[in-house]
């Protein structure tokens, strides 16, 4: 059950979520007995007898089938008021401005706090037990939040917004994907959600707001290239680069674990391979292989792993 | 003996074609060989969807398997989905309606068979049309439901898409064609005796499903003309980034795509219904209930389209609203369910393949439902929709459901098709490995789903229980592969050698039955007479007839039949093989059956039933883009507005001329009654006259319009514009065509017999020309006039 996040529910939302399914899954079971019951039993006492003859020709019965109209109606209006009950608690209105509003990418999640402001990319902490505000849209095509142990899912769709609560009861690393299909690299397009204690995650915060620490030596040769390479074009850093919103903010990129929305750890080795050529682990991503030599791919670590 | 003359006669089937040779099946308008092409394409496409289907398992086998490239699992994902919906499940019903239906109603043949033929044709040039655009720079990708804006030329910039397109239109065309057939066929053609409540039920939901056809399809056909439009012509239907909305395009989707569903069900509902009856030896549970269910699910089918739209964010109560609908429409189907289970309690059970076959899809259809009724409980559906649940789901309705019921049928009719029983051991084989195949690949996805594997992914991390299951699931669809290499090995030593069937093998009741296995060209030598629901039980149960068509009354709880008591008539005296047709027409000689005889149904005109139906699908397909103009000039917009360039009082001047064609038309119809042909001439002269006045009109609004700079892809109001004005146009010329034809055979001498289908069916579709521009220049003109 563990492995079955949609029945491990680690918020308010996602539990209520579940409680629903639970019940209604109970529901379909005893129907599924009861017709497969009724098969079975036709199946087993119905049978032809050689020379048994026709049967008795039966053509219907207003009763009986009045019966498995309105039942089956009441039911279901059952189910709808659960559903109406759940809706509620799994997915409150919105209200006041939102603590984060993650954008959709083709293919990674922009991520933009709003107290202390700063940007960061598909990994988002949150405080434990506080639901935050989360606007959710998208840049180019319609793409899906869904961190299925904390809350319901969530079309991101380009030229509207859309909202949800985001909240963990429990302190660990929670799973995320995007779930409306939305072109070549839609299988990488995962996120982490961190739940820390309210003190960690306010240290993380204020810490993510800083801009890159000053360089030397080689990290220092490492953000020339990052800057004449045109990495800075598409990737911003702050205090090193402008601020654009085409490809990932990399101000503190060490502290992240995943690269390519997960399509790679984020270790030494992967960072030089993905920089080696970023369409050798993640094809038709948007990065193109810059052809970089393998001295200016060290440097450019080097620089990388500075930005923690 | 009157009943027993042939059913119709078609002066238009021409019969001067070979009778064999290649030649004359490309050139045959004979509904059972065009329901034969139909199931040989449909098993071709079947082939290259299961091979797509099986490349997409290797590719998931294991977590982060690199065996096909993320775009080429992309191409083969949407062209699984594209190829079995569109080319395999619709057109597969349709070739079983196509061959069955004429057989059933006891009549010659389709109402129009030369349209039928070129229905079929469409179907195997769209298909190879899709499937060209593999060789041409890459098949689509962005999905068989192609969300925009990835559909989009900025986000699929190849041809694929484009091939799409124009193959779900040619297609779309040729579905909605052969529906307004059948609907024509099953409402003119009819045997005498055979009104619409003694229809088998699988007629019936032919019936249902060929309305649901022509009133969805229309609206997959606007919403990927707008596509369309966007991609020629620079257009911005469905792009944010122009003041576009992505939205608009899952609304209409989906308002095609879930009456989709219940079209690819429906028929085999149908199926499932003739074929348990007669393996339980009684009659349908409820005929009345199970007729009027099919009613209500086509109904309700287009109330549904939301519940696919739940995590789009569309509000609190929009999405109760769907929930509602959405469960509302479980009750009929339910109702279904549990019919069909009565009808086999205290039955005489004779578990052939085809019985197991239906069997199996009672339950498998039974757990798609009950997963289907999670997804009605929006929160449920807030998590598991778009994961590998909704694969399972669908797959345990179309797959289990669907694709069962139709083997039942394959099954069931294959001795009426093919004179020869397929072999019950092969049979028996080819059940077990298609359950054990199915369930083995599909069960598992719902848990996969619940763990949070998204759909349409080419690949997945690797996490606890992810790779096992995906590979347990791989292992299904190669066993489902092998299975279907048992149907074809079956199929190939029945053809060769297998079992003589005779007429009537299984002993059924319905009217196919009643002729030769195959039936003869003309397929009746002599329809049987048709008092009730089942003529061949009638006729074999002469003491015990169904004669009325209200079996029972509703304080009676089952009604004692009384059929046993005067002589139960043992299965092995009832007439079978060679002999029935014989036997059946001697003891028609014998014993003069006079049934109690109503007066002759006085059926419709088809031409005119044809043209109604098809005016009742181009009406829905206006309907959408008369909505997609309201929608967006509704918005506030960059770029000129209606107001800014229109000349609504000139365009007045030509609507009277319009509207006053309608009326000479009714004149010209008048003079044509009093049989006064050179008034009759005139008018209609005048009534395209006054159609050319308007065109000319329209076409110097349209260089007026471009004199300002406007073109379609300007902005949203021109874009709508050009689109809906311009359809119409369209529709004018079509129709003034049809009138210029009506008027050279008037010149020619041809309506002096009084036979006036041909102007009374033109009519029709002229004033439904004139009425759409009504709508259209209330919706445009009139808020600029007032």
């Amino acid at each position: 059950m563990q492995d079955i996040s949609v029945f491990s529910p680690a918020s308010p939302q996602g539990k209520a979520i579940s409680d629903l399914f639970c019940a209604v899954l109970v529901i379909c079971a005893v129907v599924l007995a009861i017709v497969t019951g009724l098969i079975a039993y036709s199946l087993v006492r119905c049978r032809a007898r050689p020379g048994g003859g026709e049967p008795r020709q039966v053509f219907g019965s207003h009763r009986f089938e009045i019966a498995w109209t309105v039942v089956p109606f009441l039911v279901l209006m059952w189910i709808f008021a659960l559903t109406v009950r759940a809706m509620r608690v799994s997915d409150p209105p919105e209200a006041g401005p939102p603590d984060l509003i993650v954008t959709g990418h083709q293919w990674w999640w922009e991520v933009r706090y709003a107290k202390p402001a700063f940007v960061t990319a598909n990994e988002i902490h949150i405080p434990v037990g506080k639901p935050l505000s989360v606007r959710l849209t998208a840049a180019d095509v319609i793409h899906d939040f869904w961190a299925p142990q904390l809350a319901r899912k969530m079309d991101m769709i380009p030229g509207l917004t859309n909202h949800i609560w985001l909240q963990a009861d429990k302190p660990g690393t929670y799973l995320g994907a995007c779930a409306e299909y939305c072109g070549a690299e839609h299988a990488w397009m995962r996120f982490l959600v961190i739940a820390q204690p309210q003190s960690e995650f306010d240290a993380w915060a204020a810490h993510q707001a800083q801009p890159a620490a000053p360089s030397s030596g080689p990290e220092e040769r490492g953000r020339q290239i990052f800057l004449e390479m045109t990495c800075a074009n598409c990737h911003a850093i702050q205090g090193v680069s402008t601020v654009t919103n085409v490809a990932p903010d990399l101000t503190h990129l060490a502290s992240r674990r995943t690269l390519g929305a997960g399509a790679a750890q984020n270790t030494p080795a992967d960072l030089a391979r993905w920089l080696k050529n970023p369409q050798a682990i993640k094809p038709a991503c948007r990065m193109p292989n810059l052809n970089l030599t393998t001295p200016q791919v060290n440097d450019l670590l080097s620089f990388f792993e500075g930005l923690k | 003996m009157n009943t027993s003359a042939p059913a119709a006669v078609f002066e238009g089937a021409p019969n001067a074609e070979a009778q064999s040779g290649l030649f004359s099946w490309v050139a045959t308008v004979d509904h059972k060989r065009i329901g034969i092409l139909y199931m040989l394409t449909t098993l071709c496409f079947f082939a290259v969807g299961g091979v797509e289907a099986l490349l997409i398992r290797i590719q998931l086998v294991r977590p982060g398997n690199h065996f096909l490239s993320p775009d080429a699992f992309n191409q083969i994902f949407t062209m699984h989905g594209t190829t079995m919906i569109f080319l395999v499940v619709m057109p597969l019903l349709i070739g079983f309606a196509n061959y069955l239906v004429p057989l059933m109603i006891g009549a010659r043949d389709m109402a129009f068979p030369r349209l039928n033929a070129m229905s079929y044709w469409l179907l195997l040039f769209g298909g190879l049309l899709l499937h060209f655009s593999f060789l041409a720079g890459g098949a689509p990708a962005a999905g068989w439901f192609s969300y925009a804006p990835l559909s989009e030329t900025p986000f699929s910039s190849t041809l694929g898409m484009y091939y799409w397109v124009v193959a779900l239109l040619v297609l779309g065309i040729g579905s909605v064609a052969t529906s307004i057939n059948l609907i024509v066929t099953i409402l003119t053609l009819r045997a005498p005796g055979l009104t619409i409540r003694r229809l088998p039920l699988f007629v019936w939901m032919v019936f249902v499903n060929s309305f649901l056809i022509i009133v969805a399809l229309p609206a997959l056909n606007a919403s990927i003309v707008m596509l369309l439009i966007d991609r020629l012509l620079q257009a911005h239907f469905f792009l944010p980034a122009h003041g576009g909305s992505a939205l608009l395009w899952q609304h209409y989707f989906w308002t095609f795509g879930h009456p989709e569903v219940y079209i690819m069900a429906l028929p085999a509902f149908g199926m499932i219904s003739e074929v348990i009856p007669v393996f339980s030896r009684k009659p349908i549970f409820g005929y009345e209930f199970v007729a009027a269910s099919t009613v209500a699910i086509g109904l309700l089918s287009f109330g549904v389209w939301a519940h696919h739209m739940f995590a789009v964010g569309l509000g609190r109560y929009a999405d109760m609203a769907f929930a509602v609908s959405s469960m509302l429409i479980a009750v009929p189907t339910g109702v279904k369910i549990f019919n069909w289970s009565a009808t086999m309690w205290g039955g005489s059970i004779r578990l052939t393949t085809s019985m197991l076959f239906a069997v199996a899809f009672l339950i498998q259809f039974v757990i798609g439902g009950l997963s289907g009724i999670t997804f009605t409980a929006v929160p449920i559906d807030w998590q598991v929709t778009d994961t590998y649940y909704v694969v399972a789901h669908f797959h345990y309705v179309l797959f289990g459901g669907t694709l069962f019921g139709i083997l039942a049928g394959l099954y069931y009719w294959f001795p009426k098709i093919s004179g020869r029983l397929l072999s019950e051991r092969w049979g028996k084989v080819h059940f077990w490995l298609t359950v054990i195949g199915f369930n083995l690949t599909f069960f598992v996805q719902h848990i996969l789903g619940l763990m949070g594997m998204p759909r349409r992914v080419f690949t997945y991390p690797d996490l606890p229980g992810w790779g096992w299951m995906n590979l347990l699931s791989t292992v299904g669809a190669f066993v489902l592969a092998a299975s279907v290499l048992v149907l074809l090995w079956n199929i190939w030593i029945t053809l060769r050698r297998g079992q003589p069937a005779g007429d009537n093998p299984w002993n059924a009741w319905t009217l196919e039955w009643a002729t030769t296995s195959p039936p003869p060209e003309h397929n009746f030598d002599q329809v049987p007479p048709v008092n009730g629901r089942r003529p061949l039980w009638d006729l074999a149960h002469p003491e015990n007839p169904d004669t009325s068509d209200s079996h029972r009354s509703a304080d009676i709880p089952v009604r004692q039949s009384n059929a046993g008591q005067a002589s139960r008539l043992p299965a092995e005296e009832i007439p079978q093989g060679a002999g029935w047709t014989r036997a059946l027409h001697l003891e028609l000689a014998d014993r003069n059956v006079r049934a109690p005889m109503r007066p002759p149904e006085q059926l419709p005109e088809k031409n005119k039933a044809g043209m109604a139906t098809f005016i009742v699908s181009e009406a829905f397909f206006f309907l959408m883009l008369i909505f997609a103009y309201l929608y967006y000039n509704a918005r506030p917009m960059i770029g000129p507005l209606a107001a800014n360039v229109l000349d609504a009082r000139k365009t007045l001047i030509f609507t009277v001329c319009l509207l006053a064609s309608s009326l000479t038309f009714w004149l010209a119809e008048k003079a044509l009654h009093r049989n006064n042909l050179p008034a009759f001439h005139r008018w209609l002269a005048l009534t395209i006259a006054l159609g050319v006045v308007f065109i000319l009109g329209q076409g110097r609004e349209y260089m007026h319009l471009f004199d300002q700079g406007l073109r379609v892809g300007t902005d949203l109001f021109a874009t709508t514009f050009f689109t809906l004005t311009g359809f119409h146009g369209l529709h004018v010329c079509i129709g003034l065509v049809g009138l210029l034809v009506v008027l050279g055979l008037g010149l020619a001498g041809e309506f002096k017999s009084r036979r006036t289908e041909a102007v009374t069916t033109i009519g029709l579709y002229w004033h439904f020309v004139d009425a759409v521009w009504i709508v259209v220049f209330s919706v445009i003109y009139l808020r600029l006039l007032l």
